[in-house]
Formats: C-alpha cells, sequence, structure tokens
C-alpha cells in the first residue's frame, strides 16, 4: 500500500466514523421516530441490495432483471431460520443462511442464463426473477399468497448499519482483488479477457452468485424488519428499483449506487408533502436525471474525500494556467 | 373436444392482442436495439383515452376507437422524440432507464387525473355470437382475432410495399448506411415509434372489451406478455412477434383451461426460458456470431 | 502422425468451415522455440482465423493443433493462454476502462491463487500474491516503456503505446509462443522500425516464439526468419524471405507483388 492509498483510506475511515456517530447517536438516544427509524432501515436494506446488483449490472456490465427474487429467498430462508431454530446468535445465522440460500439460487439461474449475453441475458434473468416469485407463491410452507407471519421483528438500525458496512466493505475489496479485475475485464471485452487467461464463464458465475449472496442478507435484513413476508413483494418492478438506483449512481461506482439507494429512497418521502404530486416528480426526475447525465451521477469513479481535495487542486491549477494563457496572448 | 376447441380458440383471442402490442416492442427492439418499457402504459393510456371519449361524448365506438388510437400515436411520436433521441448515442441502459422513467410518469400522471380507482370499461359492441355446430364463438373473439390478423396483413404490406417501410427495413439493418443513402433517420424512427403505439392502442381497446376494466397500471401484464411473446418469436423480427403473440395466448389460455390459473404465468415464463436457453434468438430468430 | 518432440508448435492439416463455406484447408506448418515467422497473405486470405483457432476462439472442423507435443484441440481459451500462447488483436483489444497497470495484472491473473474470501478479507495471502504480481506487472511496463502510465486509463494512452501495452499484457504470462497480428497497422515507417527493435528484443529477452501476421513486408522480410503464405485459405509457399521473394505463386497472390 502506498502513501498516497494510505491517507486516502485512513481519511476515508475518520469520515465513516464521524458519519457513523452523527447517524447512530440520536437513534440510540430515541431522540428519533419510528417512521424515521423506519426510513433508515429501508435506505440501509437497499444501500445492500443497489450495491449487490452493481456486482452484475456495474462490474460485470450484464443487465440483470430479476434481483429481487434473490432477495426474496435470502427473506424466505433466514425467515424460517429464525422460526424454527431457537438458537443462540440465530440471527447472524439466519442472515447468513438467507445469503446462502440466494446465493444457491444464484448459481442454479446463473449456470443457464450467462450462456446469454446483452438483452437476451436480461430477459432470461426477468423470466428467472418471476419464476421464483411464483413457486414462493404457490409453497405452502412460506404461506404462499397468505403471508408469512410471526418473523420477528429484530432488525434495528445499528445492525442495519452494521451489516451495510462489512457487505459494501466486502464488495469494495472483492472489487479491488484480482476476481474483481477478471469481472472488470469481462465488462470491458470478453475476447480479450478469455485471450488473457480469465476464465470467464467462472467469474460471470462468480459475480452473478456473490450479487445474488448479498441480496440474501438484504432480504434477511428485510423480512426481520417487516416481521411479514409476501412473495409478491419481490417482483418485477421491485427488481427495476434496485436497476435504476444501479444507473443513477453510475454503473460500477460503489459510492454512487449508495448515495442513489439513499436518495431514492429518502426522495419520495420528502416530497410526501405534495402529496399527488410526488411519484410524478419521481419519474419527471428519473428521466432528466437520464438526459442530463447519461453515465449516472457519479460514472464509473468512486468518491472519495481524497480525490475531492485532488480535484479541486486540479481545477485551480488549470485555472492558473488558464490565467497564465491569457497573459501570454 | 370441444373444451378444447373453446381454450384454443380463447388463446388466439388473447393472444392476438399480444401479438398486437408485440409487434410494437419488436419494431422499436429492431430499429434502435431498444427495449421500451413504456409500451405497456401506451395500452393503459389508449384504454383511458376509449374511455373518456365513449363516457363523456356520444360519439359512435369506431370514431372514439380511431381517435383514441391518433392520441396515442401523438403520444408515442412525443415521448421519442423528447425522451429517447437525446439519448440515441448515450450507454444503452441510460435509454432503457428512461423509458422506465416515462411509463412511471404515464401511470402517475393518468393516476393523478383520473384516481387509481379502476373504472369498467363500457362495450358497445354488439355483434351476435357464432354457432359452429355445438361450438359457441363470442362475437366479440372473432371481432377482435379479425381485426388483428387485418392490422398484421395490413403492416406486412407497409413494411414490404411502401418507401417509408423500405426505410423502417433499411434502417433497421444499418442505420449509418441507411443516413448515408439519404434516408432520414429521425422520421423513420419516430414513425416507428408511432406505428407501434397505433397498434398498442388498438391491442388496448381490444383488451379493455374482453378484460373490461380500466385502471393506471393496467397496462404493467399484457405490456409484459407481449414484450416476452416478441422474444418468443424472435424480437426484431415482426413475424415472430405475431408467432409469439399466438403461442402465448394459446399457450396460457390451455394452462388456465387444463392446469391451473394460478400457474400460468410459471408456464408464460417457463416457455420464454426454455425457448432462450434452447434458441436464444428465438424461434424464427438467426444466430449470429461476434467477429473476432 | 506423432508430434516432434523438436517442434514448438505444430499444426497439420488444418481446417474450418462456417456456415458451409471453407474458410481454411490442408494448413500445415511448424514452429520451432524461439523462431520468428511471419504469416502472409492477401487480405481475406484466413491468416487472423489461424489465431482464432489456434487460440481455441474457434474449434476447427478439421485437423490438429500441437504445442510441446501437447494438442490444444477443443481446449478452452483461458486454458490455451496458461499453457504458453498469448496474442495480440489486429484491431487491439485492451481493457479501456481499466488502467495500464491492471490491464497487465489482469493476464497475471494466474500467476496468483488466493481465494475470494482471502481477496475480501485482504488476508496475508492476497498482500503477497498482489505485491509478486503489480512487481513483475511493473517491470513489463518498464520493459515497454510504460511505467509513467501505470496509473492513467488504457484508453488515454496514444495509439502506439497502446500497441506496446498489448505485447505487454501478452508477455506478462510468459509465454512460449506469441502472436502478433499486424502488429505495425497504423504505424509510420520510424515507429514500425522501432516496433522491429522491440521483436527481436522481445524474442532475445524472453525466448518466445513469434508468429506475426503483418503486411508491412520490409518488417516481414526484415525480422521473419521464415514465412508461410497463404492464399484463399490454403498454405501456398514456406520458406525463408529469400526464398518466398522468388516463389511465383506468391508474386501472382500479390498481383503484380512488385513491392515484395
Amino acid at each position: 500500500m502506498n502513501a498516497a492509498t494510505r491517507k486516502s483510506w485512513i481519511l476515508n475511515a475518520i469520515a465513516l466514523a464521524a458519519l457513523s456517530a452523527a447517524f447512530l447517536l440520536p437513534i440510540q438516544s430515541g431522540a428519533v421516530n419510528a417512521y424515521i427509524v423506519g426510513l433508515l432501515i429501508t435506505a440501509l436494506i437497499n444501500i445492500i441490495m443497489a450495491t449487490s446488483l452493481n456486482l452484475v449490472c456495474g462490474l460485470l456490465g450484464y443487465l440483470a432483471l430479476g434481483h429481487a427474487a434473490f432477495m426474496g429467498v435470502g427473506a424466505y430462508a433466514a425467515a424460517l431460520v429464525s422460526i424454527h431454530w431457537n438458537v443462540p446468535l440465530s440471527f447472524p445465522l439466519a442472515l447468513l443462511v438467507g445469503g446462502i440460500a440466494a446465493a444457491i439460487t444464484g448459481v442454479v439461474i446463473g449456470v443457464p442464463a450467462l450462456r446469454l449475453r446483452g438483452d437476451y441475458l436480461a430477459i432470461i434473468t426477468l423470466g428467472f426473477g418471476e419464476i421464483v416469485r411464483i413457486i414462493m407463491n404457490n409453497m405452502p410452507i412460506l404461506g404462499g399468497a397468505r403471508s408469512l407471519r410471526g418473523i420477528p421483528r429484530i432488525t434495528t438500525v445499528p445492525v442495519a448499519y452494521v451489516a451495510v458496512i462489512i457487505c459494501v466493505t466486502l464488495m469494495f475489496t472483492l472489487g479491488r482483488s484480482r476476481h474483481g479485475r477478471a469481472i472488470l475485464s469481462i465488462r470491458e471485452d470478453e475476447v480479450a479477457a478469455t485471450s488473457s487467461g480469465v476464465p470467464v464463464t467462472y467469474y460471470k458465475i462468480l459475480a452473478f452468485t456473490l450479487a445474488a449472496f448479498f441480496a440474501g442478507i438484504a432480504g434477511g435484513l428485510y423480512a426481520h424488519y417487516m416481521g411479514v413476508l409476501n412473495p409478491n413483494r419481490f417482483n418485477f418492478d421491485r427488481s427495476i428499483e434496485y436497476l435504476v438506483m444501479v444507473v443513477l449512481g453510475g454503473m460500477g461506482s460503489i459510492t454512487g449506487a449508495i448515495i442513489a439507494a439513499i436518495v431514492l429512497t429518502l426522495l419520495p418521502e420528502l416530497l410526501r408533502g405534495l402529496s399527488n404530486y410526488r411519484m410524478l416528480i419521481y419519474s419527471l426526475a428519473l428521466i432528466l436525471m437520464m438526459l442530463f447525465r447519461p453515465d449516472g451521477l457519479l460514472g464509473t469513479a468512486e468518491f472519495s474525500l481524497v480525490s475531492i481535495g485532488r480535484s479541486f487542486k486540479r481545477t485551480r491549477r488549470s485555472a492558473q494556467n488558464e490565467g497564465r494563457d491569457h497573459s501570454e496572448s | 373436444m370441444n373444451i378444447l376447441l373453446t381454450q384454443l380458440i380463447n388463446g388466439l383471442h388473447v393472444g392476438s392482442v399480444y401479438a398486437l402490442i408485440a409487434l410494437g416492442y419488436t419494431m422499436v427492439y429492431g430499429i434502435v436495439k431498444l427495449i421500451n418499457f413504456a409500451h405497456g402504459d401506451i395500452i393503459m393510456v389508449g384504454a383511458y383515452a376509449a374511455l373518456m371519449l365513449l363516457t363523456s361524448t356520444a360519439l359512435p365506438f369506431g370514431i372514439a376507437a380511431v381517435l383514441s388510437v391518433l392520441f396515442c400515436v401523438t403520444l408515442g411520436a412525443l415521448v421519442e422524440r423528447i425522451a429517447y433521441k437525446p439519448l440515441r448515442n448515450s450507454p444503452r441502459i441510460s435509454s432503457l432507464i428512461t423509458t422506465i422513467g416515462v411509463s412511471f410518469f404515464l401511470q402517475n400522471s393518468v393516476q393523478m387525473i383520473f384516481s387509481p380507482t379502476p373504472r369498467p370499461f363500457p362495450i358497445r359492441l354488439n355483434v351476435p355470437t357464432i354457432v359452429i355446430g355445438s361450438l359457441k364463438i363470442s362475437g366479440l373473439t372473432f371481432v377482435t382475432i379479425l381485426v388483428a390478423v387485418l392490422l398484421m396483413i395490413a403492416l406486412e404490406l407497409f413494411v414490404r410495399r411502401t418507401r417509408m417501410g423500405k426505410a423502417m427495413r433499411a434502417v433497421s439493418e444499418d442505420m449509418q448506411a441507411a443516413q448515408l443513402m439519404g434516408i432520414n433517420i429521425n422520421t423513420t424512427i419516430s414513425m416507428t415509434f408511432a406505428i407501434g403505439a397505433a397498434l398498442a392502442a388498438v391491442g388496448a381497446i381490444l383488451y379493455s372489451t374482453a378484460y373490461p376494466s380500466v385502471s393506471p397500471t393496467m397496462g404493467a401484464l399484457p405490456g409484459l406478455k407481449a414484450f416476452i411473446a416478441a422474444v418468443l418469436g424472435g424480437i426484431g423480427l415482426m413475424p415472430g412477434a405475431m408467432l409469439g403473440g399466438f403461442i402465448m395466448g394459446v399457450a396460457e389460455s390451455l394452462t388456465k383451461g387444463y392446469i391451473s390459473t394460478q400457474l400460468s404465468d410459471a408456464v408464460v415464463f417457463g416457455i420464454l426460458i426454455i425457448v432462450l436457453l434452447v434458441k436464444p434468438s428465438g424461434i424464427l430468430g438467426k444466430h449470429v456470431s461476434e467477429k473476432v | 502422425m506423432n508430434p516432434n518432440p523438436r517442434h514448438l508448435l505444430e499444426i497439420n492439416d488444418l481446417g474450418i468451415q462456417f456456415g458451409g463455406l471453407t474458410a481454411l484447408e490442408h494448413v500445415t506448418f511448424s514452429m520451432d522455440p524461439g523462431e520468428i515467422v511471419g504469416l502472409i497473405g492477401p487480405n481475406g486470405a484466413g491468416k487472423t482465423t489461424v489465431f482464432n483457432l489456434i487460440t481455441g476462439i474457434y474449434q476447427p472442423t478439421l485437423g490438429s493443433i500441437n504445442l510441446g507435443g501437447q494438442t490444444l484441440n477443443g481446449r478452452k481459451t483461458h486454458k490455451i493462454f496458461q499453457s504458453g500462447v498469448a496474442r495480440t488483436f489486429q484491431n487491439i483489444r485492451l481493457f479501456k476502462k481499466l488502467t495500464v497497470l491492471d490491464n497487465v495484472r489482469v493476464a497475471a491473473h494466474n500467476q496468483m491463487d488466493y481465494n475470494p474470501l482471502i481477496g475480501a478479507l485482504r488476508l496475508p495471502g492476497y498482500w503477497r500474491d498482489e505485491a509478486y504480481a503489480t512487481d513483475h506487472a511493473m517491470r513489463m511496463l518498464d520493459i515497454f516503456n510504460l511505467t509513467e502510465h501505470a496509473d492513467e486509463m488504457a484508453s488515454s494512452l496514444p495509439y502506439g503505446q497502446q500497441r506496446r501495452l498489448e505485447i505487454a499484457r501478452a508477455l506478462i504470462s510468459n509465454p512460449k509462443l506469441l502472436l502478433l497480428d499486424e502488429p505495425a497497422a497504423g504505424m509510420n515507417p520510424t515507429e514500425t522500425q522501432a516496433l522491429m527493435a522491440t521483436i527481436r528484443e522481445v524474442r532475445d529477452r524472453f525466448g518466445v516464439a513469434i508468429l506475426l501476421i503483418e503486411h508491412d513486408m520490409r518488417l516481414v522480410m526484415g525480422i521473419c526468419e521464415r514465412l508461410v503464405v497463404l492464399d484463399y485459405g490454403q498454405v501456398i509457399a514456406k520458406g525463408t524471405p529469400a526464398e518466398i521473394r522468388q516463389n511465383e505463386r506468391v508474386v501472382k497472390a500479390y498481383l503484380g507483388g512488385s513491392a515484395v
């Protein structure tokens, strides 16, 4: 690790700690009402969903339209563990089981689906996603369309917050390892990647499975926040919602996905005062955003305090250069 | 035997509506390689337009239908100009998200104007039931299939014979070459969206007469199924959309009749997955491999 | 026929058809370790197809490809890379939005063996492997004068440097055979001269055999020890540059061929 990256890590870690304190302290002290708490938990769960989908859409460069299904599988698996197994540490265990169940579903879907590319892959993930939902709807053990009830409501803001930190950190470090580079190389040029020794099939399935795993964990958090589960919550519309977050944040950017997840969770609520107009404004914002920033908020770049400082210096330097050019001419 | 025939005819009824809607998806995809998620909502707008004209004016059904089709045509072309044209050179995913934005926008505008409550669609078509032996075919079914088939023939002739139709085929083959040949790309693309919207509007009216309940989200399901129909037949291919639409309708109707209503969607998606895995380019599609 | 252990690459009666059209047939030639061989012929003769067959992008309809006595037939492209065949592309295929260093490190993928969990948790295996691969990659960039661009996006490099980066990426795996597809395309005479020196240096330094497709006859005649000439998917001549220059069929294939 060179000095610059160490400096960047330390700065970002301090910023993260400060943010955590500012974020968690008021909630711990009970100064925040239940409505806000619910909103925060939803935002945190959405962060995991958006960043995990980013592994497939942003890093691998494949469009997936069935991400909500993995969340659903994780939610049900985790809920069943909590309901039927009363063991110590059952919550983290339930989340892990949720993640693993979703990851297994990811492999089962990914192996056949990832032979396709482009729009065809998008469509087949849509198909698989809906089939998973319909199967869940028809499984008696899951309560089917009548909902699964009695899940302990133990997802709190600190729990979700810690889960977000762990998941996002793991996705970040994975993205910057030989595996992450291999996945990125497939996005850039699949032929060049396989010609450079990258086993592309393996890495496509790996990216897809990891995304499903983290979506499963988010699903577990969701189940233990809601207390009630209905398969139709994990439909195509919800998958689209997460896709919008990834694209809006900038495909390939984890921080972009995080910001977009927060903004898109809060925006409709902030617009609540405008009652009927709020979804209209939301959709207009979406269209205008795409028209004016087709690459999303951050493009593929990551938000970092050091890079802000750097770009600030750069602007100042170029401003100075311009000044010099003018004085010369 | 009669039950089977009745189910098949019901399947053709819904299938012909899917086929009309699927044509819009496929034509747009064939020309700009864009999955237009707002296409399903054009159906909904078409249904509301017809509903308004039929309930608040004394216009006869035919004129009301033509006017609502014209309304959708204008809307389709307008949406293309405002929301998609500026993104033609952007990443394709951006335009995809824009179509989703347009879809939300249309749903929410209609919801604001008409409230989310579903409204009954006034059927003012009095067609006699056709009886062949012991088999009864509802007049509506007959009219629907007839209208759909006639429109498909007209569309096929339009694309084969007219100047604009040839321009469309040229643009879908190779946009840059078509431009060099002096074809106006912008007009051609707008025209494609307009025709797609027109077919969707006709589909909307036919759909509403079969399922007479109009609501702001009513376009989602037939839209999704028509889209699958387009992929099934081979996206980008007009005969594929027609074939796909009929297959979807019949498969859905047979599942409802013989297996279970709940599983009919699963069967539809199952067919989609199998077709994509066996022949990704669709039933009528050609395999294209990447040049290295 | 038993593979001859002296040869590095043996291609025997190779043929491929695309939808009934024969693109290549009866292609037979061999290469020795450390040899520089030119694969030449008019446009559309099937030269790049030979590369795509050797690297497993296409599977041959007929014939066999052996590397160091082992068959490459039916092997996956990334496995062929691992067994010692690396290549560049006619129309440069870099990972455009990755840094110059990462472009090379992608190809060093198989020189690391930590698993995703070790990577995600940043355990010692990660640091050890990454340090080794980065070091190796930086040395490779140094050889190709790309060190100062290590952290830039590959797409920001000028054309000539992109070509050099592609060769660096190919060489990081210490291949036994390097396939260069029109390395001098788009270069001016000075750049081509420099490229010739680089290719020779690469061979001497890495002991790698080089098979290159090229239209620039000065380059081909200048550095190739042997030539294989393709026309209409068939080998029409093999020999030293001097022999090929006098070959009537070759001259005819190049229509007048006064340039040769």
